[in-house]
């Protein structure tokens, strides 16, 4: 039974350490939309943490995006993220607007934060769905993978409100503009009395440029422990450039050395779903397709026929990518 | 330092059966321990030869049988082990998982600095418990960590394996830590681990030790349920083709001109 005293959907608007907003608000931004659609036109609003001065730069962003209102905390302390901090202010608003549904994008700090929260409420959390929708008894039917993809569930939560996490690049964003005036609310930063326990001390960004679109890339080339070593991992990354595709890595390949983790496709990667995924000695276990079987088009190669990889392709070529790459490449 | 690691078994994924309708096969499937907990314990077992005067309580909730893994970890080198263990606890969601092990800990090692657990279980993969069990026991945690670096001062120094890149951090203790990973070898128990892990006691701890009401427990105290589970099945067409190497190059670039990857071909 839906609850009166809880409307709405709320979505945590995650600053990138650029201060952008993440790209996944605006993805689950249009799927709360169309949640809030059957829920009867209810409120789809946003929650942002910043430092004093900062939010006129963010009014641009959310223009014209369909929010109702984006309720903001601001105060310096919010400048790195803090567990402690972001989740006791979370906690605070949600008490006082009481939504029914609260998304939080499946980042990093999502799936610290969104736990926290959801705890210190009292409610279910459903990690890392694939896909979300309202039930005939407009509750959330949150669909995620488990048993490391083999299994699909979909989980209902019987608090509120009902919160979820979803990867970036599941839900694809649709771009119409949506013209509701956006009401900016200021909300009272009540820290008193708390201690922040966790410093940040140092950041070493790792991600390069070539390999950090994967999120974007409409061509991706993924590695797996079919190339063996590193001269294996080189001449992928030939062939990705000789096609300008984005260069991705199975955990097996990962745990092999040949290729750092933030490029890692899969379950405990990143979820990709690009216009071509070309799979190159990737056995496919359900771990890696579980991150990308939702690509447009899928081409494996790999040199043993029974692969699971055959399975869930398109076009399967049976045959060693240390033939047919450098004979690719060459013509 | 007296560390509370929290571990899981679990199926073996990779082993993964089905029945004809299309559901798991549970029976004969072997349990592992979590891959991400060996991470953690060999985090802990490492913070314990590094700094010397550690203890280390290992807890796991589950049905009797995961009294072998807490076997296995005090072989390793784990000094205590508490196995949280009820029917009433059957069922539990994160929540109610999270809530019964902060209470465990509560209760068998109130005085702890330390909790170490893995960033996910690879059979609900949800990450949650970690930091469940941070929130109710009011304690700061720290998630995807790789390593350690320092302790001084009551403040460990750790480093965090993010999307974007790597992180230090400091945390003053009592403080919560999910491991991602590890650089090293896991280590192997040795002879003597084994004979003196077998005259070690596990402890169990049931409903009744706990301060917690029995509505709060497994499946009753979890505010989440599955409604329904199914098979994921790929919509994508398999098609599969044996070729010489040149056909093999042929169709490749075929394919790419149609799908307009190939432009300028």
């Amino acid at each position: 039974m839906p609850n009166l005293d809880n409307s709405g959907i709320l979505i945590y608007a995650q600053l990138t350490r650029e201060n952008y907003i993440h790209t996944v608000f605006f993805e689950l931004l249009d799927k709360a939309k169309e949640l809030a659609k059957k829920l009867g036109s209810v409120d789809v609003n946003a929650v942002i943490f910043t430092t004093p001065g900062l939010i006129d730069e963010y009014k641009e962003s959310f223009k014209n995006k369909g929010v109702n209102k984006v309720f903001y905390f601001e105060d310096n302390k919010l400048k790195d993220y803090s567990t402690e901090y972001y989740s006791k202010l979370m906690v605070d608003l949600v008490g006082v607007i009481k939504p029914e549904i609260l998304l939080i994008g499946a980042t990093n700090q999502g799936r610290d934060l969104a736990p926290r929260v959801s705890s210190a409420l009292a409610t279910g959390l459903t990690a890392d769905c694939i896909d979300l929708d309202i039930n005939e008894k407009g509750q959330l039917a949150a669909t995620r993978p488990t048993f490391g993809g083999q299994l699909m569930a979909t989980i209902l939560c019987k608090t509120y409100p009902q919160m979820a996490t979803v990867r970036p690049n599941v839900f694809k964003i649709n771009q119409e503009d949506s013209f509701v005036e956006t009401e900016f609310v200021s909300c009272p930063v009540n820290l008193v009395g708390m201690k922040n326990h966790v410093r940040l001390l140092e950041f070493k960004k790792t991600v390069d440029s070539i390999i950090n679109d994967l999120d974007s890339a409409e061509v991706i080339v993924t590695g797996g422990k079919g190339l063996k070593n590193e001269k294996g991992f080189e001449l992928l990354r030939r062939f990705a450039s000789s096609i300008g595709a984005s260069v991705g890595a199975t955990r097996g390949a990962v745990e092999m050395g040949l290729a750092p983790s933030c490029i890692q496709v899969g379950q405990t990667g990143k979820t990709v779903h690009p216009k071509v995924y070309i799979a190159c000695g990737v056995s496919g276990a359900i771990q890696h397709t579980v991150g990308m079987e939702n690509s447009d088009y899928i081409i494996a190669i790999n040199n043993d026929e029974n692969a699971p990889i055959f399975d869930i392709a398109d076009c399967g070529i049976v045959g060693d990518v240390f033939e047919i790459l450098p004979e690719f490449i060459k013509k | 330092m007296k560390i509370a690691l929290c571990i899981k078994q679990v199926p073996d994924t990779t082993d993964i059966r089905w029945t004809e309708n299309n559901t798991i096969q549970r029976e004969g499937v072997e349990s592992i321990i979590n891959p991400y907990d060996v991470f953690a314990t060999e985090f802990a077992l490492n913070l314990k030869s590094e700094l010397g005067n550690v203890q280390i309580t290992a807890f796991t909730m589950g049905p009797a049988q995961a009294e072998g893994m807490l076997r296995k970890v005090l072989a390793l080198g784990c000094d205590e082990a508490v196995l949280v263990s009820d029917k009433k606890f059957a069922g539990a969601d994160t929540y109610a998982t999270g809530l019964t092990l902060s209470r465990a800990i509560r209760t068998e090692l109130p005085d702890f600095d330390l909790i170490v657990c893995g960033q996910f279980a690879v059979d609900g993969d949800t990450a949650q418990t970690g930091p469940n069990i941070a929130n109710f026991l009011n304690i700061p945690q720290v998630t995807y960590v790789k390593d350690f670096k320092e302790f001084k001062d009551n403040k460990l120094i750790l480093t965090r394996e993010l999307e974007d890149g790597i992180e230090t951090v400091e945390t003053s203790l009592p403080s919560l830590v999910c491991v991602l990973t590890h650089d090293y070898e896991p280590r192997r128990p040795y002879i003597n681990g084994i004979i003196s892990a077998s005259r070690k006691q596990v402890r169990v701890c049931g409903l009744d030790k706990l301060s917690l009401p029995v509505e709060k427990a497994g499946l009753r105290g979890s505010p989440t349920y599955v409604s329904k589970a199914f098979r994921n099945i790929s919509a994508h067409n398999a098609e599969k083709f044996v070729l010489t190497k040149d056909e093999s190059v042929n169709l490749l670039k075929e394919k790419l001109e149609n799908l307009g990857v190939l432009k300028n071909a």
